[in-house]
């Protein structure tokens, strides 16, 4: 349990720790009646044939994998998936992240410290009892800005409140990696559009196979149709179209919400017979 | 011999009014004595021309032989010395252009109705309690890796086996199958069936390794590791939008996807299985072959008031098998001919609610021998609709092309290999399928598989190239 909600669990994948670079996912499938779920890999240790996930419940799937524990097997786990960030020494990089996109964006800040660049990390959370993993976040960036909404801890307001001073004190930003609610994602493109500065985000679109086959993970990139399970999940971020991504996410809400009401009712249920 | 009859055995199927709602498959199968009677339509030709048609030369008029003598023992084994996969087969061959196109009979009248014999006799095998055992050669120690357990893999990995050599099939999905499980309807190909030929050919000694996305954990060179001839039957999994306005509206689905949902992950069931699908009301298909078929006719069991094809030549072009295009017309599926979608109108949520389309007339033959279809202009005009499939056809998966340095591909991302024997332009490496030859059929897919793993077996034997 990272926070009220997120979990970080280590799964025995020995194939997918041996390849999985920052930036990959897997694609897990709880049970036989499951659906196939896309998950950023948020760790790996490869001689213990070990990856690393971080997951918010925030549906029926997300929250029937919470309620596994150590020692259960997980039916399928795919990957790695979707192409590696690009990790070069490009000077000075913001990493931008929100709420769950924290863990994601660990491996990532830190590969990118290894390469050379001067990395500083905005993370950004509604109030400061949801803070996550501060410091290994300061472990892995040189300087290290935490906001929170309501200005319970750290710096009152969005991170893009953060990222506009990052730019306006005068340090040269080489580029910029957002990973968060797509709404995040948006407002930092806006932001660093007329600045010029090359930003990256991590989609994270509905998506099934995971394998460039059905389509389902469409995203409008500089105005022409791309996978992100295959052609992504990063992209730049001044060419996606966040909105037609936004709505796309909508699609089974109704669904969404049937199946997490009768998971909770059988939850409630069996809980009655346990007792 | 008497003089055949003109028309041929009509397989017994479930009503139209009913079966548009259930999953069941639709045909019942032949009883044994109307195989029977089927079997004794063939002439037994000395020089049959229907074993031309069929792109892996069944021994047709030897298996429909024994059926017209009742020995269904002795024609499931010459039926499975060529064929491996005969239940399925025998359901979703387009027969009317390939064995029973070729039937003599079929010049004056009905031809021999050798899928639906070919489904008898698969189907009565499987009941019995013994199953036609295939002599295997004794174990050469060498090691064949199949990528993707569609027909082609699933081939190769049979008849390697057959030939004494250890088999590793690796696939990307949780099941294996290919298009079989993941594309083709439950009420068209019950996934028991194929799960009885996989279970088959892993009883011969294969071993089979789903979850496994090569070119992403493992990279085919790194195969080599550990085998010594690696077969690649990736398929052609893209899906090609038209690329028009609108097209990422909500409720556009390409047919993979919707197929796959509903096949695969059995979202017919929600919510007892998790996967969602969405259930539209007024549902148009892009597109004429199978895939549009099925996924029509599936839109319709999930609850659609008006599933419709919209293609843009008329119904004699239509690619798909004949008696699919029969069954779809039979349960009610709306065929729009000569129309072609222009853009998709969504509301303000982004759900696609009309589409604006182009009437055609047909031109002069193209290139694959079909009129061409040329637009109207000023032909504009509009359907209402809640959910749109597209269905025109998909490319090569990219993945192992992409990540394979020097394997050579061809203009559309398939992989270039020698029709006569697989081979690839990298040493070891062999591949058919639809990821040689884009979207073509099951039989086709088989047929290369068998021709690749002779081949595979002569470079094991000599280590020649
Ligand atoms: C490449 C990628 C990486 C991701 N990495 C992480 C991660 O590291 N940690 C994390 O907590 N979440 C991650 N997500 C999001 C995660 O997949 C969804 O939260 C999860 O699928 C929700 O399933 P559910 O049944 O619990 O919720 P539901 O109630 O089914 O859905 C809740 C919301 O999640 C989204 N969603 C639903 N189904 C899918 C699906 N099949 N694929 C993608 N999104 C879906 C939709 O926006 C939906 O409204 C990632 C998504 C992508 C595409
Ligand atoms: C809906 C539909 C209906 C059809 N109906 C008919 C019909 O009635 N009659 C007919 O003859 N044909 C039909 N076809 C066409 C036919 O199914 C295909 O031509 C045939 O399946 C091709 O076989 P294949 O083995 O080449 O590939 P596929 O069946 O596509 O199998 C390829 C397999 O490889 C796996 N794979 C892909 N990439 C990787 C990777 N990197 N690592 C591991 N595994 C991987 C895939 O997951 C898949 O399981 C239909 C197709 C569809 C989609
Ligand atoms: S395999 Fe197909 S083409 Fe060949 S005989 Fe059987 S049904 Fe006909
Ligand atoms: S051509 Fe027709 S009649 Fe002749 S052997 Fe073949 S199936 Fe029988
Ligand atoms: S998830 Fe199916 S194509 Fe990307």
């Amino acid at each position: 349990m990272l926070g009220p909600g997120i979990k970080r669990f280590e799964l025995d994948a020995r194939d997918i720790a041996r390849k999985a670079l920052p930036g990959q996912f897997v694609v897990l499938r709880i049970r036989e009646e499951g659906e196939r779920i896309p998950l950023t890999i948020a760790d790996t240790r490869p001689d213990d044939g070990v990856i690393a996930i971080v997951f918010q419940e925030v549906g029926k799937s997300t929250k029937l994998l919470g309620t596994l524990e150590k020692g259960d097997s997980i039916l399928d786990v795919i990957g790695p998936l979707g192409n590696p960030s690009e990790i070069e020494k490009f000077g000075t990089v913001v990493c931008v992240a929100g709420g769950v996109g924290t863990p994601e964006i660990l491996p990532l800040a830190r590969a990118l410290t290894q390469a050379g660049n001067k990395v500083i990390t905005i993370l950004g959370f509604r109030n400061k009892d949801l803070i996550l993993m501060e410091p290994e976040m300061k472990a892995v960036s040189s300087e290290l800005i935490v906001t929170t909404d309501d200005g319970s801890n750290g710096t009152k307001g969005f991170v893009t409140d953060a990222l506009k001073q990052v730019i306006e004190r005068g340090t040269k930003v080489d580029r910029v990696i957002a990973v968060g609610p797509v709404i995040m994602m948006k407002m930092v493109s806006k932001l660093t559009e007329p600045h010029a500065i090359p930003t990256i985000v991590s989609l994270n679109p509905i998506m099934l196979d995971g394998t460039g086959m059905c389509g389902a993970c469409r995203v409008n990139v500089g105005g022409e149709t791309k996978l992100a399970c295959v052609d992504g999940p990063e992209f730049d971020g001044h060419k996606v179209d966040f909105d037609l991504l936004m709505q796309r996410l909508k699609i089974y809400l109704p669904q969404e919400k049937e199946s997490l009401e009768l998971f909770k009712k059988t939850c409630e249920h069996q809980g009655e017979n346990d007792a | 011999m008497p003089k055949p009859s003109p028309k041929r055995i009509p397989m017994r199927a479930q009503k139209p009014e009913k079966r548009r709602y259930n999953f069941d498959e639709v045909p019942f199968g032949y009883s044994p004595e109307e195989a029977m009677a089927e079997a004794q339509r063939c002439l037994q030709c000395k020089k049959p021309s229907c074993i031309k048609g069929c792109p892996v030369e069944v021994d047709i008029p030897g298996f429909i032989g024994k059926i017209a003598e009742g020995d269904f023992w002795e024609a499931a084994k010459i039926m499975k010395r060529t064929n491996v996969l005969p239940a399925i087969c025998g359901r979703v061959c387009p027969q009317e252009i390939q064995c029973e196109g070729s039937c003599v009979l079929g010049r004056k009248m009905e031809p021999v109705g050798i899928g639906n014999l070919e489904r008898f006799i698969a189907d009565w095998e499987a009941e019995q309690a013994e199953c036609v055992k295939c002599e295997k050669r004794p174990p050469t120690g060498k090691k064949v890796a199949v990528v993707g357990a569609g027909p082609a893999g699933l081939t190769v990995a049979g008849d390697c086996i057959k030939l004494g050599h250890q088999v590793t099939v690796f696939e990307a999905l949780h099941k294996p199958g290919g298009v079989l499980a993941y594309g083709i309807p439950e009420f068209r190909l019950p996934k028991a069936i194929v799960q009885r030929e996989v279970d088959f050919i892993r009883s011969m000694g294969v071993k089979l390794v789903t979850d496994e996305v090569i070119g992403k954990s493992r990279s085919i060179e790194e195969l080599f590791g550990e085998f010594d001839a690696v077969f690649i039957g990736t398929g052609a999994g893209r899906p090609w939008f038209m690329g028009i306005p609108g097209e990422n509206s909500l409720g556009v689905y390409s047919a993979n996807e919707y197929l796959t949902r509903s096949n695969l992950m059995k979202a017919y069931l929600f919510p007892k299985y998790d996967t969602p699908i969405v259930k539209g009301k007024h549902v148009a298909v892009i597109g004429g072959g199978n895939v549009a078929m099925d996924s029509a006719r599936t839109a319709l069991r999930l609850g659609a008031k008006e599933s419709m094809i919209v293609y843009r030549r008329s119904r004699k072009e239509l690619p798909a098998r004949a008696a699919e295009i029969h069954h779809a017309e039979e349960e009610g599926i709306v065929f729009n001919f000569l129309t072609l979608p222009k853009r998709y109108v969504a509301d303000k949520d982004g759900w696609v609610r009309e589409m604006e389309c182009l009437r055609m007339r047909l031109g002069e033959p193209d290139a694959s021998g079909r009129r061409r279809p040329i637009p109207i202009e000023g032909s504009e005009f509009r359907i209402p609709v809640d959910m749109v499939i597209v269905a025109i056809g998909n490319s090569p998966n990219p993945l192992i092309p992409g990540s394979t340095p020097g394997l050579e591909t061809g203009k559309h991302g398939n992989i270039v290999a020698d029709p006569k024997t697989g081979r690839t332009s990298k040493k070891g490496i062999f591949a058919g399928g639809d990821i040689v030859t884009g979207t073509a059929t099951v039989i086709l897919a088989m047929g290369a598989g068998r021709i690749a793993a002779n081949s595979i077996d002569e470079y094991l034997k000599t280590g020649e190239w």
